[in-house]
């Protein structure tokens, strides 16, 4: 291991992360503005650091998007008082924000975010056996949220740590299930070998090739993520908050940002698998990048397309109401474990239909 | 009542209609409000909060004041009943004790000598007006109380008094001395 791999991984993982804690922050504000359009309200417009004002235009117009909000909520967040209740089982409670946040962030590691700079392979980890690796790391994200229902030892936290349990560990069957037919197309587990197999015209993306594999992984990682339609954990509603509701400052602003920090990596995980991950199907886009802009190019290409999942997994959440709890797991285990796995059977039996002639 | 629940057909068993008609109500108030910038509140009231400060309906219940009769004198004679009904105990009353400086209004036997309404904690319920026997507390239409310290939402008697104004209402103690002066010279017959 010589040191310049070192320095190089270094810098993607400092520029990554930097990249990933952004963009949480601004979808909690993207979605703040989407949801408060949907309500006939105008959302955060009002946050302004103080020089501001002076900046002809430009400030005014910056202001009203509420683009100063995230960083308003960020100090707010680490300065407000931070309370631990006197009943709570201490250690599990200072662990359990942490475990939340760390395994969304290591997701990150292993999706492609681009092709080449330079000599630099645009992903963190060049994994063989990288949606192995995810699928490990997502499921250490359901102890942080037990840990945290457990460790609350009041009633509407430790129900949401229940439910979370039995919700995610249903839809992480079907989840990975429903991707084992894009690895029997490839060949490799290899994130980067599936960006390159999705090369070469529209149809070459594994959304027109698996679209049953691509649906059943869309609404699974909703339930993964704990979002509207599958929030129960969460359940503002019946729950108050569910796991965090006996959270304050900063360690409940872990969880809202593990929250957004999952979103981000599981729609990165569905540009990659289903979507073509940085590549575009004209313009020369789909090749590894020669020139640093186009390793520029194909970087922004990625973001833009994680950007409209987040907007779907946003909108959505202004539009479906929350699933019952019994149809919540009638979906899981009586729809789409078997339509996955009846998904894998025709696959692979087409795919030995087409090797045997 | 029975509800009558229809088994659901094909397409409403994979969620389609209700897909598309969520995304076509979500859309429809998306694009009113962001390319039409037409809000709620602009609907309702003509604009939002603080440019456009709430019209306040009668009967709303705000902060409870003191209020002052017809001549300027505290209505209130201490006898605490706001303060032993007041459910969060937001109302704390001095009495003048034996002794001590009198009334306002002559003929009424006292008034507090200190009377401190915690707005922290009134819950504006009303209750302290509905029970006061001489009407002199009232709930009125401030509804944005604020202040830098929690000592500065405690009101006291003189900032109570100056905010509720004058009440006219009941003038029980006036009929009172009238009847009384009435008496003075009432025609004794002998
Ligand atoms: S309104 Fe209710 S809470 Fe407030 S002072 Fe009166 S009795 Fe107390
Ligand atoms: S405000 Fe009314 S109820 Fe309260 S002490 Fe004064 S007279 Fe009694």
């Amino acid at each position: 291991m010589d040191w310049q791999f070192l320095a190089f991984s270094l810098v993607k993982i400092i520029a990554a992360f930097a990249v990933v804690m952004t963009m949480v922050a601004y979808s909690v504000l993207v979605e703040r503005k989407v949801s408060a359009f949907i309500q006939d309200r105008l959302g955060p417009n009002r946050t302004q650091p103080f020089f501001a004002k002076y900046i002809p235009g430009l400030g005014p117009l910056l202001t009203r998007w509420g683009v100063f909000q995230p960083i308003a909520d960020g100090l707010k967040a680490f300065l407000k008082e931070d309370f631990t209740p006197a009943h709570v089982r201490k250690v599990y409670f200072w662990l359990a924000p942490a475990i939340a946040m760390v395994p969304s962030l290591l997701t990150v590691a292993v999706i492609p975010f681009g092709s080449m700079m330079g000599a630099q392979k645009m992903v963190i980890a060049d994994l063989d056996v990288g949606i192995l690796y995810t699928f490990g790391i997502v499921s250490l994200g359901v102890y942080g949220i037990v840990l945290a229902g457990y460790a609350a030892n009041s009633k509407y936290p430790f129900l949401g740590g229940i439910r979370s349990t039995a919700q995610m560990i249903s839809y992480e069957i079907s989840m990975g299930l429903s991707v084992i037919p894009i690895f029997l197309l490839v060949g490799s587990l290899n994130l980067g070998d599936v960006v390159q197999h999705q090369t070469g015209g529209w149809f070459a993306w594994h959304i027109f090739r698996q679209p049953l594999g691509f649906f059943i992984f869309l609404i699974a990682a909703f339930a993964e993520t704990n979002r509207l339609p599958f929030d129960l954990p969460e359940a503002d509603q019946e729950l108050v908050g569910g796991y965090h509701t006996e959270y304050s400052s900063i360690k409940f602003a872990l969880f809202f940002m593990a929250e957004y920090a999952a979103m981000i990596a599981v729609s990165g995980m569905m540009v990659t698998l289903f979507f073509g991950g940085w590549t575009l199907p004209f313009l020369g886009l789909d090749q590894p990048a020669a020139t640093l802009g186009m390793g520029l190019l194909h970087i922004l290409v990625f973001l833009g397309k994680v950007c409209c999942f987040l907007l779907l997994i946003i909108w959505v959440r202004w539009m479906l109401p929350r699933f019952r709890y019994d149809q919540l797991m009638d979906l899981g285990w009586r729809r789409f474990i078997p339509l996955a796995l009846l998904n894998i059977v025709v696959t692979a039996g087409v795919l030995a239909l087409l090797a045997s002639k | 009542m029975i509800v009558e629940r229809k088994p659901l057909n094909l397409a409403e068993r994979f969620y389609l209609p209700a897909l598309g008609n969520g995304f076509r109500v979500t859309w429809k108030h998306f694009r009113k409000t962001l390319f039409h910038g037409r809000t709620a509140a602009d609907e309702t009231s003509g604009g939002y909060y603080p440019e456009v400060p709430w019209k306040v309906e009668p009967g709303y219940r705000g902060a409870p004041y003191l209020v002052r009769d017809q001549s300027g004198d505290t209505k209130c004679v201490s006898c605490q009943l706001c303060e032993f009904v007041c459910p969060p105990k937001a109302i704390r009353i001095t009495p003048p004790g034996p002794g001590g400086p009198p009334a306002d209004r002559a003929n009424a036997e006292k008034m507090p000598r200190e009377f401190e309404i915690n707005m922290l904690r009134c819950i504006f319920c009303g209750l302290c007006q509905e029970v006061c026997p001489e009407e002199a507390i009232f709930l009125q239409k401030d509804y944005s109380l604020t202040g830098l310290t929690r000592e500065e939402m405690v009101y006291n008697k003189e900032r109570l008094l100056a905010l509720g104004g004058h009440h006219t209402g009941i003038q029980k103690w006036k009929q009172k001395a009238d009847e009384a002066r009435a008496q003075e010279s009432f025609p004794v017959p002998g």
